[in-house]
């Protein structure tokens, strides 16, 4: 028994470390990374797999210590891997709108001269008239 | 019963999640839960227009599998690069992938894979509904990644919504 309990003492330890080491890699991708656009990848990528394994160490560590089993840490793993890809495409559509605008001129991210087809994108381009006026009755 | 339930499977998962928040079962719960369940996809109708057909079985098993497993990996491809790589070095690209999946419930899931596995985020749809504009961190050859996005995710989504 004793020896089952050490090893999930150290599987917990190893997994609540590799955890913070990945969602303190994901801040340091924040400041150091050169672009909006490559900043983007670090907080929305290495915290999903940071925030994963303490939540594995959490189901792990409540069911054999306190004998008490919630669902909770999945819920959380799904909320984020819902919400995550909103927020990041919502960054990304703001950045480009500001870049297309000419508002947020950073020469590291310069869509203007890179990003392909310009003219196909929907953040570029107006929605039809869903329905054009009725023409006045004769 | 079609206008009291317009998306079955999403009353039965917010039933669930609604128990899943609880914690815990009991009958009071469950009619609460049958009520959200009921009210919510009556409300948000309006924002469902279409109903995909959604097979629950061995194509979605196997989908959560490899993202699951790309996200795994790929996170540590990333912080190698975040740790060890130059700025000067970085390939960073955007890349046009092109849809074959035409319902807008099967591109906005390949949107959230694109997103959710790291070294790529998706950006931005095509007027038209027939491309993904998507932003790489690190890509040595834009055309190989395009096709593994289509063969990796994108054809496992289209068996999906058959």
């Amino acid at each position: 028994m004793t020896g089952a309990m050490a090893l999930a003492e150290l599987l917990i330890s190893a997994l609540i470390v590799l955890g913070g080491a990945f969602a303190f890699i994901g801040s340091w991708g924040l400041t150091r990374l050169p672009s909006l656009m490559t900043r983007l990848h670090g907080p929305t990528k290495a915290t999903t797999l940071g925030v994963g394994s303490i939540l594995i160490a959490s189901m792990l560590f409540f069911p054999i210590y306190e004998r008490s089993f919630t669902a909770h840490e999945l819920l959380i793993t799904m909320f984020l891997f819902i919400t995550a890809p909103i927020t990041a495409n919502m960054i990304a559509k703001a950045h480009l709108h500001r870049q297309g605008h000419g508002v947020d001129p950073n020469p590291a991210d310069s869509t203007d001269a890179t990003i392909p087809e310009p003219e196909r994108w929907s953040t570029f381009t107006r929605p039809p008239r869903e329905q054009e006026p009725l023409p006045p009755a004769e | 019963m079609k206008r009291l339930l317009p998306h079955p499977l999403l009353t039965v998962t917010l039933v669930a999640v609604w128990l899943l928040l609880l914690n815990g079962f009991s009958i009071g719960a469950l009619v609460v839960g049958f009520v959200i369940g009921i009210v919510v996809p009556l409300f948000t109708a309006p924002y469902w227009p279409g109903r995909p057909r959604v097979r629950l079985g061995w194509p979605l098993i196997d989908y959560l599998a490899i993202v699951l497993w790309d996200i795994v990996v790929a996170n540590f491809q990333v912080a190698a690069i975040i740790l060890f790589r130059r700025n000067r070095d970085l390939r960073s690209r955007w890349l046009v992938v092109p849809l074959d999946v035409r319902q807008p419930e099967a591109i906005t899931l390949l949107a959230g894979t694109v997103s959710l596995t790291p070294g790529t985020v998706s950006s931005d749809i095509a007027a038209d509904g027939r491309a993904l504009l998507v932003h790489t961190l690190d890509a040595a050859d834009p055309a190989a990644e395009v096709a593994r996005i289509k063969q990796r995710y994108e054809r496992r989504i289209a068996r999906i919504f058959t």
